[in-house]
């Protein structure tokens, strides 16, 4: 009894992982239709993690399995948001993937699974557990892709994203590896402090962080490893492309953190190099190539590339202020990116998706309201205030400007200019352009529900980002300071 | 806060509030309710206003009417407002505007009522906090907000060549707006804080200085318009509805202006000086080059946004000759163009809306059929051609005498707008409403109706006030004038 209460820190994974079990048998048991009884059950468990992550909450850091597992403010709060994404994910999509015959209990045990593995990645402070949250999280990722096994395109870019991810496996276990041998430790603190002392073989460590950080970049699909993220999102259908362009990038974060500031920090010299070239080609490449785009979800693939970039650009700041607005920016990326593919499904209908630019067209004179709302979320995503797309922006560029990056503060700055215009190009479909079809939009009242929160979400949070700002900062100077 | 209510809350709040409510009654079955509660907001909006005129303290350039809060604590940034007289003024322009531009669409806009007129009051409340944010991020927040709504009404309701008008306009100006960012987020990095009193007291070297007044440059450059970023403004005037048009020409243009006032000259006067003689040229090929463009435009609306560009080209020649009749010159000639490009503007919309066609040559003869109508052009006519007694004298009657102060030729260049001006004004006038009637579409005029009457009368005894008393108007300024051209003869290096 004693062991298991020694566990708390980890007690939302292992209810999580108990109620994955619970969730299977159940589905096999009730096989209908619309899943109702497995879906709200999928709903009680995410709501049940946060409570229980909320109550396991303490001050100060907690270590778990002789180091191998941690939990601090930052986990706590990523997590939290985690819940918060996948559960909106599941609302945004079920009615989307039950006309297409896709909600099955494989979809919400494999959304589960993957969720386990983001929490995993999200607390790990060994790399060996680093990369098992990391290939939970990918492998559910590769079935939920293919899910819809009648389709080419969703097959063909399932094959895509389980080739190039395996091989973005490959150069991560190689870079721990290399790791491994200068340190000779797979623990975040020890590498750190083996580091410091200058025992280790720099030439080895800096030879691992490239294939680190290579790894990384595909993981994130940051520019030139960004090759597949434009394919899978067009290929997957649009509720798996919303899963995969959401949580996952808060998990993606806390990947880098761990990893690059928490264990490689003495490295940041080498590191914050490679993140500079790869920020600034994300950023241009992403924002450049968005603008070709007729397709939405491709459209958005490209822009999520260019957002990675200014994310990147926080982190190579290499201050608390620095890592602070990178994670502002990537909980504020993914309510956007939610807000944005909850709008493609809630305009798809039975056999019709809503994925071309043209599906906008004149979407004010079909609906004001939703028009509104995703006018926000574009000029959200585009950084112009009152939205909070705005401060996320801001952040960022203020803290590389107070790490004396002025260059690359003016290619984002220009970069985003330049990413405005597709953006702004959105607006103009809806509000400027007649519409192509008059067909009634048949909305559901949930996703409706959820997509007025979301688009006023963007604009409260741009009118008061404080709070949010406050705990960001907070969360990074915990978990930082107290190691 | 002497009334005790955060005046200047209200002052940008109220309208805003008004433009969601007006945004609630939804579609266009409910259009006549959407311009009641539009009327009500702009004229409450305002009424409120007001007590900044009757209650502004002469004697002190000091900001008031202060408010201050915590905003983002993180950043150090404060909500804080205030006003001294040189934005005073232009809140008291623009909340003006407002129950203009909503009156002028009262019929003329049929298509999406309420987003028209919500739009409007939202523009109008953001505008408000553009002039009264004394912090630099809420400056920028109210200063990017504003195109939103203005992008809207350009892409919406404008003409048909709108969408390249709405995005060229948005993506220009959001140039020069992340340029400003960028030396706002050095300044914080110099000074750790966002507020703007701050930055000008912040000494700078001349490098810094000179960067930062480019950064500024781009943003402000291109919203007054200066030559050469001015190409947006003829093709959002033309393409935007009259309302647009008038808001665009009568507020957004002097928004620029303002930022040079308030951040541009005071933060890096040294870079000010120093580049003073590009400000000063580049004013006047508008002032000269621009004249000459608009001499030759054969659309109306074109014309009188090239007009525009040349007598903001005064208010920047003003500002940049750092002597107090350039500069309550060109404040007065702000003043006084928002009220004569804003009339010409509507007088131009007034036969749109009978003719559908902005061409001079679709007209002629217009004073046989519209006499009233044409009595009030006339008068907006002279005053954009700057005879003496109207508005449009005083600003540039100072702004010469200003500049022949510093340099003759300055002031002799400047002056050939007066012939320039009267040139482009009064052809278009003659050619428009003298002669024989051209066409049927003339011939079929009827004269403007009670509801356009009032809107001229209400413009055509502003004009002629200013223009024999502009004293009302200068004496608020004259403290705050004064301060700012002491603070710029102190080096800051």
């Amino acid at each position: 009894m004693s062991y298991i209460s020694t566990l708390f820190p980890a007690y939302a994974e292992i209810f999580l992982l108990c109620m994955i079990g619970v969730i299977m048998i159940a589905d096999l048991l009730m096989p209908s239709q619309t899943r109702t009884v497995t879906y709200l059950l999928t709903q009680v468990t995410l709501l049940g993690c946060s409570l229980i992550t909320v109550a396991t909450h303490v001050n100060g850091v907690e270590y778990l399995f002789t180091n191998m597992f941690v939990d601090d403010l930052m986990s706590d709060v990523l997590k939290l948001l985690t819940y918060l994404s996948v559960s909106m994910m599941l609302v945004y999509s079920r009615s989307y993937l039950i006309v297409r015959g896709l909600f099955t209990g494989e979809f919400l045990s494999l959304t589960l699974t993957s969720t386990l593995g983001m929490l995993v990645m999200i607390s790990a402070s060994n790399l060996v557990t680093l990369y098992i949250g990391l290939e939970v999280l990918a492998l559910s990722m590769y079935a939920l892709v293919a899910l819809q096994r009648d389709s080419a395109v969703a097959t063909e870019s399932a094959m895509k994203y389980f080739i190039l991810g395996a091989m973005a496996s490959g150069f991560l276990l190689y870079g721990m590896s290399m790791i491994y041998g200068g340190t000779g430790s797979l623990d975040v603190q020890t590498i750190s402090n083996v580091i410091k002392s200058g025992q280790a073989n720099d030439m080895l460590l800096v030879f691992g962080l490239a294939f680190l950080v290579a790894g990384l970049a595909f993981k994130l699909g940051a520019v030139p490893f960004h090759m597949w993220v434009p394919d899978v999102y067009h290929g997957a259908p649009t509720a798996m492309t919303m899963f995969i362009g959401t949580a996952p990038k808060l998990a993606a974060f806390a990947f880098v953190m761990r990893i690059l500031v928490e264990s490689l920090q003495p490295l940041m010299i080498h590191w914050a190099g490679m993140l500079a070239v790869l920020a600034v080609l994300s950023m241009g490449v992403g924002n450049i190539t968005a603008i070709a785009q007729t397709n939405i979800k491709r459209m958005f693939a490209y822009s999520t590339i260019a957002h990675m970039g200014f994310l990147l650009l926080g982190v190579l700041s290499g201050t608390l202020d620095g890592y602070s607005s990178a994670m502002f920016y990537a909980v504020i990326y993914v309510l956007m990116t939610l807000g944005g593919f909850g709008m493609i499904m809630l305009l798809s209908r039975e056999g019709f998706e809503a994925d071309n630019l043209n599906d906008f067209k004149g979407l004010n004179q079909r609906s004001p309201w939703l028009a509104f709302m995703m006018l926000l979320l574009m000029f959200s995503m585009a950084g112009v205030p009152p939205t909070v797309g705005f401060y996320a922006k801001f952040s960022v560029l203020n803290a590389a400007l107070q790490a004396g990056h002025l260059s690359l503060v003016i290619a984002a700055v220009i970069f985003s200019l330049i990413g405005a215009f597709y953006y702004l190009r959105i607006v103009k479909l809806m509000y400027f352009d007649a519409p192509e079809s008059h067909e009634k939009l048949y909305m559901q009242p949930d996703s409706t529900l959820l997509i007025s929160i979301n688009g006023l979400a963007v604009l409260m949070l741009g009118i008061m980002p404080n709070t949010l700002m406050a705990i960001c900062a907070a969360s990074i100077q915990q978990s930082l300071l107290l190691h | 806060m002497i009334f005790g209510y955060p005046l200047l809350s209200v002052v940008i709040w109220l309208p805003i509030i008004f433009g969601v409510l007006v945004l609630a009654t939804g579609n266009d079955r409910n259009a006549p309710l959407a311009r009641i509660i539009a009327l009500v907001g702009a004229v409450l909006s305002f009424l409120v206003t007001l007590p900044l005129y009757t209650g502004f303290d002469r004697m002190t350039s000091a900001m008031q009417f202060v408010e201050m809060k915590n905003w983002i604590t993180q950043f150090n940034i404060h909500y804080h407002l205030g006003v001294d007289g040189i934005s005073m003024l232009l809140i008291l322009l623009n909340a003006f505007f407002t129950v203009i531009v909503v009156l002028a669409g009262w019929k003329v806009i049929e298509k999406r009522v309420a987003q028209y007129m919500a739009c409007f009051l939202v523009m109008s409340g953001l505008i408000n906090g553009v002039f009264a944010a004394l912090d630099a991020v809420l400056f920028y927040v109210f200063w990017e907000a504003m195109l939103i709504p203005m992008f809207l009404i350009i892409g919406v309701w404008g003409g048909p060549n709108r969408v390249y008008a709405a995005i060229k306009f948005f993506l220009y100006t959001l140039l020069g707006s992340l340029l400003m960012l960028v030396a706002l987020l050095y300044l914080y990095f110099q000074s750790g804080s966002f507020e703007i009193l701050d930055y000008h007291q912040l000494p700078l070297g001349m490098t810094a200085q000179i960067l930062i007044f480019i950064a500024f440059f781009m943003a402000f450059a291109v919203k007054v318009p200066m030559f050469p970023v001015h190409t947006w403004l003829p093709d959002a005037h033309v393409e935007a509805p009259t309302g647009g048009s008038v808001v665009l020409a009568a507020i957004m243009l002097k928004v620029g202006a303002y930022g040079f006032l308030r951040f541009s000259m005071p933060i890096a006067p040294d870079a000010s000086h120093e580049l003073a003689w590009l400000m000063v040229t580049l004013s006047l090929i508008a002032v000269v080059y621009i004249g000459l463009v608009a001499l030759a435009q054969s659309d109306m609306k074109k014309l009188v946004a090239y007009s525009s560009i040349s007598h903001m080209g005064f208010v920047t020649l003003g500002l940049f000759i750092f002597n107090a009749y350039g500069m309550e010159g060109a404040l007065l000639q702000m003043i006084s163009h928002g009220f004569v490009s804003g009339a010409l503007f509507l007088c131009i919309g007034v036969m749109y809306d009978r003719v559908h066609s902005r061409q001079i040559v679709d007209y002629g003869g217009v004073a046989n059929t519209m006499p009233v109508f044409a009595a009030f052009f006339m008068l907006f006519a002279m005053a954009n051609s700057g005879l003496p007694g109207t508005s449009g004298f005083v600003g540039e009657f100072m702004v010469i005498l200003g500049a022949v102060k510093v340099n003759f030729w300055y002031g002799f260049a400047a002056a050939t707008t007066l012939v320039f001006g009267a040139a482009y004004t009064l052809w278009m006038y003659k050619r428009v409403v003298f002669g024989a009637i051209a066409n049927d579409h003339v011939r079929h005029l009827h004269d403007i109706g009670t509801r356009e009457k009032l809107i001229m009368a209400v413009l055509a005894i502003t004009v002629l006030v200013m223009g024999l008393y502009p004293l009302p108007l200068s004496e608020i300024m004259h403290a705050s004038v004064n301060d700012l051209l002491v603070h710029m003869a102190r080096s800051k290096i």
